[in-house]
């Protein structure tokens, strides 16, 4: 839906409800829009994913009828074209041309960072429910960039290491795309599973769109490894799953994924070569917590598809913006206001059915599920959780000062404790 | 290099050929470098996909992803490029253009998620070949390419219209000071490089998905595969796609932080040097 | 029957009305920023930056009768190497702007000792894989490069930061930049390069060393889009693999294209038209690319002599009248 065609329908929808408002709280809707500026690939590489993050923010949207504390909303959607220089272009459009209070969104990582550095010029608020680069947290933390309800691309891969430990796994291989977002992943489960005597036998780093994984499942049947951790996402990982069944691993080596790589957004294209495999993750749409399972049941009625992860995030994201807002009285002129009350607010309501809060980083704190893919009643695939870990941060069990010490997780460093 | 990494190599090769002969045909005989060549792969395979999945019938999809896209090459050919004939330049970025509108309209139609094509039933799984485990649709798309290769040397060499593309590429202008209907020749070629493009679509499809920026890159190894290989030879081609499916399997292996520069090196070293290819002939 | 009157009086080569013409011009766009927001005012400093490279292709693809499309790539190598010695070396502007157009020059010269054997599709083609070949180093090299992250910096000197500043800044580069192309295609080589394109044999018969002034009309045409990729990371304060990609190229020569092959100064109307059209585009749906490409059709079909090339037409349909 484009902006114009938002615009008409918001007025529409506006108008319809205001007849049946309170005269004072026509007075205060009456008062200016509160302009929401949203970046998401709409084409190019993750295009699909770009999409479903319009979807869950307009999901609430719809929701919460077109008003955040009594303002109306303007959405802005900008194309950032899965590019950051595209992303800056039109991130700079929105705030210099568009005006807007705040910009939410973006999907890679890389176009997150262009934004990220053009708003810590203009100080305007940006929130990346999506974009999970660990140090926009950590090292090199920016003020007024938030994670609400995101999550740092390491901090799920923790808990899956111990998990593996667990599991008497010993001996992993990972293979993953060779970027950050891959490295960060990666590092988080070397870290841990090597910290706790498990061993890192080899990893295979092949760049983003690799159509073919052929080359690497290859090294990888002969390696005697107890399980393999992939990194994938959007295409890369339909291709990877597909492949890694069709050359007969699935069944033989455990295959541990990020989230991404068994995210909807993924698997439901999939048959059954995705079923199976292990991720971990906060949201898990196979839950059976019941705050989890009515959002999935309307998301699907209303979309007619299970919700990925980019569609539940920016959906709790806006939400998160909403709960903090509405504390404030929806005021926006004074922006370290605004950007506190978000930090110190708490997120309840959210479709995970718990409530979440932010680290001192801006960084929220989360219950991690381990996952498993499962045929659903009606034949489709979905995550449903058969572990958990409560109370998991960014920095897992280790002291944030100390952790920070040691470089960002990248292809050189994986965190891997020499035995 | 081991028997699995050879037969990866091999099978991806198999597929360039088939994608990449269409390519060499347009621009050996017409001399047209049809950068929407990409997109017609891609959006032949979206439509294969599509005819498959409804139809339930894998040679359906064939059938429909060629038909498509000989229609869409039509199109291209008649409806745009006439407007162009003779200038070389023009014809390229007016292809360039075709080719962003086509991957935009897909992009409206199938949406972003990647699409896989079905594999055929009797197509499934693996086979025991040569001491490795290999997945059968694989070495289908392996055959298959030797096929296409067998049909186009066939029609190139034992067929009245083989012999007016191969007089063609060597000398239009002769061929059509002779009386034939050269342009009548150009489009069936032009109709046959675009079908065959849409096969390809169908055929990687099922083993490599398809998705947005598909069509970039099969273009950008079949320019290298016809560089390698040599305008207008169908030798060319299938040495070319040979040598560009080994180099990038064996690039991906063994020097992944080269990935490109193994395929684009030599491509430029060999424009710059001998820019007619390995089995090329002058215009 | 009209006659032009021989030239007696010229300034630098231009004729008394061309020098009104051109300083007119340059005073309407020196008056821009008080008129336009600070947004309009940094699309208006796009549109200088992108007019010099679609001019820098220009002056081989109108002069020498050679297009290339990777120029996107040259553009860019300077950019990285501005922010580069900006953020990571930590140099000064100028030391980096100078070293950043130094480097674009340098990678021209590679690719231009390459391509001069070629012409036509040919050096298309290889063009178009040399700007890959850096467009895959630039994302693989991630040490140096950033990868796909890019590098981010603050390279501005701290008197152009604001808007108008900086635009009035690279206006002055523009129109010192486009000055000395113009000069260049004027003279004596450049003459020469004209008759390269028109016969490239007859030239050869006369005597001239062709590969040589394809080799240095390549690295001049490189030096000038290198000034552009260093204004570029100035604007930008930020540069990334979509910088050098071959998209870059392409829209470079759609720029030439839309303008008018040959023309020079084509460049900035091109520019102005696709960067507009963009800009107006996006707001109202997402389709930019189908539209973009149903420009490239358009033109190729109704106007491959571009908007000037168009106007030059008309004019001398009617002054012939």
């Amino acid at each position: 839906m484009d902006r114009r065609q938002f615009l008409k329908t918001s007025t529409v929808a506006f108008t319809a409800g205001g007849l049946g408002l309170a005269p004072w709280r026509r007075a205060a809707a009456q008062a200016s829009p509160i302009k929401i500026g949203l970046l998401a690939p709409l084409t190019g590489v993750v295009a699909s994913g770009g999409k479903e993050m319009v979807e869950g923010v307009q999901f609430w949207l719809d929701q919460a009828k077109n008003e955040i504390a009594g303002r109306k909303v303007e959405l802005v959607i900008e194309d950032d074209a899965s590019n950051p220089d595209t992303a800056l272009q039109k991130a700079r459009r929105l705030v210099e041309q568009g005006n807007c209070d705040m910009l939410i969104g973006n999907l890679l990582a890389n176009t997150g960072l262009a934004v990220a550095n053009y708003v810590k010029g203009t100080g305007t608020p940006y929130f990346i429910p999506i974009i999970a680069a660990d140090d926009l947290t950590q090292r090199q933390r920016i003020r007024n960039v938030i994670r609400v309800a995101g999550y740092s691309a390491s901090e799920f891969t923790h808990p899956l290491g111990d998990w593996a430990l667990k599991q008497g796994y010993r001996k992993i291989a990972t293979v993953s795309q060779d970027y950050t977002f891959g490295h960060e992943q990666c590092g988080g489960l070397a870290q841990v599973f090597s910290e706790g005597g498990g061993e890192i036998v080899q990893q295979f780093w092949h760049p983003l769109n690799t159509a073919d994984f052929s080359p690497y499942l290859g090294q990888l049947a002969d390696l005697k490894v107890d399980a393999i951790f992939a990194m994938e996402t959007g295409a890369d990982s339909t291709r990877f799953i597909q492949q890694y069944a069709g050359f007969g691993l699935k069944g033989k080596i455990p295959l541990l994924m990020a989230m991404n790589g068994t995210d909807q957004s993924v698997i439901r294209t999939l048959g059954e070569d995705c079923e199976g495999i292990i991720s971990p993750a906060h949201f898990a749409e196979g839950s059976d917590n019941p705050v989890t399972r009515q959002f999935v049941r309307d998301y699907e009625a209303k979309y007619g598809k299970i919700p990925s992860l980019y569609g539940f995030s920016m959906y709790s994201g806006i939400m998160w913006v909403a709960a903090a807002l509405d504390k404030i009285g929806g005021r926006l002129d004074d922006r370290n206001v605004f950007i506190d009350t978000v930090l110190k607010t708490e997120l309840t309501g959210s479709p995970l059915g718990k409530t979440v809060t932010l680290d001192a980083y801006g960084n929220p704190i989360y219950d991690v599920y381990i996952r498993k893919v499962v045929k659903r009643g009606d034949g489709k695939y979905w995550n449903v959780p058969i572990t958990s870990y409560p109370n998991v941060s960014q920095f897992w069990t280790y002291d944030p000062a100390t952790y920070m010490k040691q470089p960002p997780y990248s292809r050189s460093f994986q965190g891997i404790k020499k035995a | 290099m081991n028997t699995f990494q050879l037969f990866n190599g091999l099978t991806f090769a198999a597929l360039l050929f088939v994608v990449a002969s269409g390519f060499t045909l347009i621009f050996g005989l017409l001399r047209i470098v049809n950068l929407a060549h990409g997109a017609l792969y891609l959006f032949g395979g979206y439509i294969g996909f599509t005819v498959a999945t409804r139809t339930g019938s894998f040679v359906l999809g064939g059938i429909g992803a060629m038909a498509a896209m000989a229609a869409i090459g039509f199109v291209l050919d008649q409806g745009l490029l006439r407007f162009v004939r003779g200038h070389e330049l023009r014809q390229v970025l007016l292809t360039l253009g075709f080719a962003l509108m086509l991957n935009d309209l897909a992009l409206v139609i199938w949406g972003g998620d990647s699409f896989t094509v079905p594999i055929p039933p009797m197509l499934r799984g693996g086979t025991r070949l040569f001491g490795v485990f290999y997945p059968t649709y694989r070495l289908f798309v392996l055959i298959s390419g030797l096929v296409v290769f067998a049909a186009l040397w066939l029609l190139l060499n034992r067929t009245r219209l083989g012999a007016l593309i191969r007089a063609g590429v060597d000398d239009a202008e002769m061929v059509e000071a002779s009386g034939v209907n050269i342009r009548r020749v150009f489009l069936v070629t032009f109709l046959i490089g675009s079908a065959l493009a849409g096969l390809g679509g169908l055929m990687g499809g099922a083993f490599l998905t398809l998705y947005p920026s598909a069509d970039a890159e099969i273009l950008v190894f079949s320019l290298a595969v016809v560089i390698i290989g040599g305008r207008g030879s169908l030798v060319g081609v299938g040495v070319g796609s040979v040598l560009v499916g080994l180099l990038n399997t064996i690039g991906q292996v063994m020097f992944p932080e080269l990935a490109y520069f193994v395929i684009f090196g030599p491509m430029a070293v060999l424009l710059a040097f001998r820019p007619l290819g390995l089995f090329g002939r002058a215009a | 029957m009209t006659q032009r009157p021989m030239q007696t009086k010229s300034f630098a080569g231009m004729s008394g009305r061309a020098v009104i013409a051109a300083l007119a011009a340059v005073a309407a766009a020196a008056a821009l920023p008080l008129v336009l927001t600070n947004y309009q005012v940094g699309l208006a400093t796009e549109i200088l930056i992108f007019g010099l490279l679609a001019m820098s292709i220009d002056i081989l693809a109108g002069f020498a009768g050679r297009t290339s499309l990777g120029h996107g790539a040259i553009f860019g190598v300077a950019s990285y190497v501005v922010i580069y010695a900006g953020a990571q070396a930590g140099l000064p502007p100028a030391a980096g702007l100078a070293l950043g157009v130094v480097a674009a020059t340098l990678l021209a010269a590679i690719f231009g000792w390459l391509a001069v054997r070629t012409s036509g599709v040919y050096f298309l083609l290889l063009t178009l894989a040399l700007g890959m070949i850096v467009w895959g180093i630039c994302l693989r090299w991630t040490e140096v490069t950033g990868g796909e992250n890019g590098l981010r910096g603050d390279v501005r000197p701290a008197f152009l930061v604001t808007h108008s500043a900086f635009y009035w800044a690279v206006l002055a580069a523009a129109v010192a930049a486009s000055f000395a192309m113009w000069r260049f295609v004027r003279s004596p080589f450049g003459l020469t390069l004209r008759g390269i394109r028109d016969s490239e044999s007859r030239m050869r018969s006369l005597g001239y060393n062709v590969s040589l002034h394809l080799f240095i009309g390549f690295t001049v045409s490189g030096f000038f889009a290198g000034i552009a990729g260093a204004l570029y990371a100035m604007f930008n304060d930020f540069v990334s693999p979509s910088t050098v990609a071959l998209a870059q190229s392409v829209e470079g020569v759609l720029m030439m294209i839309a303008g008018g092959v040959g023309t020079l100064f084509g460049g900035f109307v091109g520019a102005a038209v696709i960067i507009a059209l963009e800009n107006v585009v996006s707001a109202h749906t997402e389709r930019w690319q189908m539209v973009l490409g149903a420009t490239f059709i358009l033109i190729m079909i109704f106007a491959p002599e571009g908007i000037i090339g168009k106007l030059r037409a008309m004019l001398a349909r009617h002054t012939s009248r």
